[in-house]
């Protein structure tokens, strides 16, 4: 490919940069904890790395950590390294690998993670309270568990301008109020507004960008592959949520998926099925369980992945920057309570995608390891293919344990659903020849 | 005349089946699997084109199936077993809607549209509780043959509960409840009740609608024939060649293949006699 043109410098760029922020990340960890630098530790629903910026705390998230021991293909050590501790197997992979990666005193396959100083999480995985509470065990720092009411049911949640919502709102303001003296307290530094405002800023490029990258996914066919592409897409969201480069990084990403969009560029494979992942990808195995697909032809034009676990950037939710901590407010019950919704009540979520994806079947992935994420989904599977005549496939394995990865029953399965899907296609073609 | 054929390696046994272009079986075989896989899918096909008195020239495709479908490198292409028991139940048993397949180390139950297209399945998974694993684990235990097992179950009046969900613990319970008195005729119900259980299970999340076809190596197994009779309240459909189902299935894709291979030709000419 001539290195001048735009498709030479532009395709690809976005997965290219997103390997090396990634890297780049590390290595800051790295050096913050080579210097005894206490972290803020953080989850992807509800991170609230905006806030936590202002007071220069370098930020972890323990369940990417997690995730790259399993990419690296080193899960397994950690993960018996864990229940070596005494640890069940039955607990969460992702705890147990950040649990081996203390005991290993920072020790991870791309660097060295600082301790936390701090940690802050949402009641929007019941995991992420108790995981806390290990670390409080293990270093006495604080965690701060920030309450975000949810939805009561299908459709019934709060909504803005309402008089509920605001209340909501407010509640979950004053417990912000409440982490910025904490947040003083550990760092010893003063909250400054304007700063919040500045990551607000960049929070608000990201989440736009974000929203239309998945916009973009409709283009037939796909710009890029939601379980491959997409993962590293979700790491920079979250990574780098209030960062210039994280803005920088989606308006360049923009800048990409609308060029391909524009000269019918897709995915490296040649597409065939257009297909919805729901659920978490399998790590383990990540790049084979993709080819699972892709040696088909399917190529994963969406996935509630990527929605639940980008911190309501999915949303594009604008933070409006004249009242920043009201409006942080505001983005976070919005955001947490979208990403909780995003487990229980999907269906309408699902039939969205479907329709306006043009789907041709719905993947559900449900893992050992994350009961918040798979408990629902033979319900959902139910609940959807009662709307909508479209072809599902259930699978389960594990996002981190290699033990619970059959990959042979994977296959068998996986292939027998694009059998179905051939066999689909040829009736319908006969049907209106 | 063209024949198509159809070879299923499973775990434990390979089935191979040859069918002429009436869709009519003319010769099957079976033998075990064994460590080499390859050459069982072999020995399986030129069996059955010995049984049918068919010479292998006039096969003009073989399909492979199973979880050996790869090692059948005599074959033309693969399909996946899902589709061929519920394609090969439908052409056995026309009015099936449902299949329940129970092999070696797996048991599906799948949901089929009158076409023969699948609309859903279900396994089990990482685990061979279920299955005819299951059976063969009760049979080391109460040292009987294979055959034997359905034979004896029948006899038996008061099943005894086998409670383990896992195969190599259920061997555990049996003899335990040797170990406690209980005839073996009750053990081997209660296995078979255990089985059924779950498979029925594996049915449920799919839905059960009649007709129910069952297929796979188990279907010689009257009192587990009986048993899911029993508990489904309904009559499965079984036949003498229910344990062929797959390779069957596998049969008819490969003569799609060999109908579609003439296709293109039959429709040119046409079109040149329009014309």
């Amino acid at each position: 490919m001539d290195q001048s043109t735009p498709a030479a410098t532009i395709v690809g760029r976005g997965s290219e940069t997103g390997a090396r922020l990634f890297r780049e990340w590390f290595q800051g960890l790295t050096a913050a904890a080579d210097e005894g630098r206490g972290a803020a530790y953080v989850f992807v629903m509800g991170s609230l790395c905006e806030l936590l910026r202002v007071f220069d705390f370098p930020i972890v998230f323990p369940e990417i950590n997690s995730l790259q021991t399993a990419v690296r293909r080193v899960a397994h050590e950690y993960l018996n390294e864990a229940e070596n501790y005494g640890y069940s197997t039955d607990i969460c992979g992702y705890v147990k690998a950040d649990v081996a990666v203390q005991l290993r005193d920072g020790a991870h396959p791309m660097g060295r993670i600082p301790k936390p100083a701090l940690a802050v999480c949402t009641n929007a995985c019941n995991t992420y309270i108790k995981w806390g509470e290990i670390w409080e065990r293990m270093y006495g720092m604080p965690l701060f568990t920030l309450d975000v009411p949810g939805s009561r049911g299908a459709g019934l949640a709060s909504a803005p301008g309402s008089d509920d919502f605001e209340r909501d709102r407010r509640y979950v303001e004053a417990q912000l109020v409440e982490l910025i003296t904490v947040c003083e307290r550990v760092s010893g530094k003063r909250f400054d507004i304007d700063r919040l405002r500045e990551h607000m800023g960049h929070a608000n490029t990201l989440g736009a960008g974000w929203q239309r990258v998945l916009e973009l996914n409709r283009s037939r066919p796909a710009v890029f592959n939601a379980l491959s592409d997409g993962t590293i897409f979700l790491g920079v969201a979250n990574g780098f949520r209030g960062t210039a480069q994280g803005a920088a990084f989606f308006t360049d990403l923009v800048e990409e998926m609308t060029y391909k969009a524009e000269h019918g560029i897709g995915t490296p494979i040649d597409e065939k099925w257009r297909l919805i992942f729901v659920g978490v990808p399998c790590y383990p195995i990540f790049r084979r369980f993709s080819e699972l697909f892709s040696d088909w032809g399917g190529v994963f034009v969406n996935s509630t992945y990527l929605r639940f676990a980008s911190g309501g950037a999915n949303l594009g939710f604008a933070y409006d920057l004249a009242r920043p901590i009201a409006s942080l407010a505001e983005g976070v019950l919005l955001g947490v309570r979208n990403a909780m919704d995003s487990m229980f009540f999907q269906t309408q979520a699902l039939v969205d995608m479907i329709d306006g994806q043009a789907a041709d079947g719905v993947v559900f992935h449900p893992i050992k390891s994350c009961r918040t994420v798979s408990t629902g989904l033979a319900d959902t599977r139910r609940a959807l293919m009662a709307v909508r005549d479209v072809p599902s496939l259930f699978i389960e394995s594990d996002l981190m344990d290699r033990r619970v990865v059959s990959e042979a029953q994977m296959k068998n399965r996986i292939d027998a659903f694009f059998e179905g899907l051939a066999s689909r296609r040829q009736q319908v073609a006969e049907a209106s020849a | 005349m063209a024949h198509a054929a159809g070879v299923d390696v499973g775990s434990t046994q390979t089935k191979a089946v040859i069918i002429n272009e009436a869709r009519v079986i003319v010769g099957r075989a079976l033998t075990d699997t064994g460590a080499n896989v390859m050459r069982a899918a072999e020995t399986a096909f030129r069996a059955a084109l010995l049984d049918g008195g068919i010479p292998e020239e006039e096969v003009g495709f073989i399909v492979g199936t199973g979880y050996g479908r790869y090692k059948v490198t005599f074959g033309n292409t693969q399909v996946t077993e899902i589709s061929c028991h519920g394609r090969g139940a439908v052409h056995m048993f026309p009015r099936t809607r449902t299949v329940l397949d129970m092999g070696g180390q797996d048991t599906k139950a799948i949901r089929v549209q009158p076409s023969g297209e699948i609309q859903d399945f279900c396994m089990n998974d990482k685990c061979a509780a279920g299955t005819g694993r299951f059976l063969g684990a009760a049979a080391t235990a109460l040292d009987l043959p294979l055959a034997e097992l359905g034979p004896t179950a029948l006899r038996g009046e008061r099943a005894v509960k086998i409670t383990t969900t896992c195969t190599v613990f259920a061997e555990s319970e049996v003899l335990s409840w040797l170990g406690k008195g209980k005839k073996i005729e009750d053990i081997l119900l209660g296995v078979h009740e255990s089985i059924a259980a779950r498979s029925i299970g594996l049915l449920r999340r799919v839905g059960i609608e009649p007709e129910v076809t069952f297929t796979g190596g188990v279907t010689k197994n009257r009192a587990m024939v009986e048993t899911l009779n029993r508990r489904l309240g309904l009559t499965v459909n079984v036949g003498d060649e229910s344990h062929f189902m797959g390779a069957l299935g596998a049969a008819l894709f490969a003569l799609d293949r060999i109908v579609a291979a003439r296709a293109p030709a039959h429709a040119a000419e046409t079109k040149r006699g329009v014309a």
